[in-house]
């Protein structure tokens, strides 16, 4: 491995971590208003909500995202009964195979 | 005397075992997507050492998707980093939430583990969790299955190229949304988990659309969460 990469796979190594590590080890020692833990409970929601949504209805056109509301958009139709799955059973794997099994049957016909 | 017992289950609940197995879906994912990148970062001309190197030391996908495409187009170095470092600030907001459900966690392990924070790991906790304080074993399990899964693939994509990139294209890599999908509705627990989960859907696509450089997720995640303190009585 030449040495620039490993000192440029360091450097990035460094700026991830800190703000993976601080809050953890910082927060957990100190007694949080009540307000700030109520705050941190609607995060992973907050987050789950905001990672998916791009994900599924955005296209990349060259630098930009646009929205892409099409039903060429296999990624959002298999969304469509995996949601119904997840809303009835609230178990992790019934929806996820749903949504595998509806990707790969669209992939196939389309 | 009941909440002792419940609690006391729960942390049975919480083994290496049921890290690893919770990990199945994230594996799927990373298994594919970790190819791509193997295969992209083999064409911006990284050796098959370096490719998997950056898996190992960086673990963060989607900088490391940018990172490659920088080193292809021969961005200065310090360039890259700064944009990893503005890539992966989200996890700012997904450390500050786990450090409420490992509190019984030791330092210096909370600090090893925070290494291995990612969209994903965060997401099948915090669902998995619910709530109770986690288990060191639980969360290593967890978190190093994905890295060997992210590495593993990285290693497949550099080598085999194409043939990996192939798996792409059955669509293994939507066990990643389907499992976003389901983990959603598993925490749906309020009226108002509704309203944030929609607002911050809404707010990250219009951010990702109109403000450049990858703020969707943490002025979404900001602005909804706040708006749920502010709607709680």
């Amino acid at each position: 491995m030449r040495q620039s990469v490993f000192l440029l796979y360091v450097a990035m190594a460094s700026v991830t971590y800190l703000p993976r590590m601080l809050p953890l080890v910082v927060l957990s020692r100190i007694n949080m208003p009540a307000r700030l833990m109520r705050w941190l409970s609607f995060v992973p929601v907050a987050v789950l909500a905001a990672l998916l949504s791009p994900d599924l209805l955005l296209m990349s056109e060259g630098d930009a995202s646009v929205l892409w509301l099409s039903p060429a958009n296999l990624r959002l139709l298999a969304a469509i009964p995996t949601f119904f799955v997840a809303l009835r059973t609230k178990n992790l794997y019934a929806p996820v195979i749903t949504g595998l099994c509806t990707i790969f049957i669209l992939n196939l016909v389309f | 005397m009941e909440s002792l017992c419940s609690r006391q289950q729960s942390y049975q609940d919480l083994t290496l075992y049921t890290g690893i197995r919770s990990a199945l879906p994230i594996v799927m994912g990373y298994l594919p997507i970790g190819a791509a990148y193997g295969m992209l970062a083999r064409q911006a001309g990284l050796s098959n050492a370096e490719v998997v190197a950056m898996s190992l030391i960086v673990f963060a996908g989607s900088s490391q998707f940018i990172a490659v495409g920088m080193i292809a187009a021969g961005v200065n170095t310090w360039a890259i980093v700064f944009t990893t470092f503005l890539v992966n600030l989200r996890h700012l907001l997904m450390s500050a939430s786990l450090s409420v459900s490992m509190r019984s966690i030791s330092r210096p392990l909370q600090a090893l583990l925070a290494f291995w924070i990612t969209d994903e790991s965060f997401a099948v906790c915090s669902a998995t969790l619910n709530g109770r304080q986690a288990t060191a074993q639980f969360i290593a399990g967890l978190q190093v299955t994905a890295y060997l899964a992210w590495a593993g693939g990285s290693m497949a994509g550099a080598v085999l190229g194409g043939m990996a990139s192939g798996f792409m294209d059955l669509g293994i890599d939507y066990a990643l949304p389907a499992m976003f999908i389901a983990l959603l509705m598993m925490q749906m627990r309020e009226r108002l988990s509704v309203v944030v989960a929609v607002l911050s859907a809404v707010l990250s696509l219009i951010f990702a659309i109109y403000v450049p450089g990858n703020f969707n997720v943490i002025l979404a995640t900001l602005l909804s969460a706040t708006v749920g303190v502010l709607m709680s009585k």
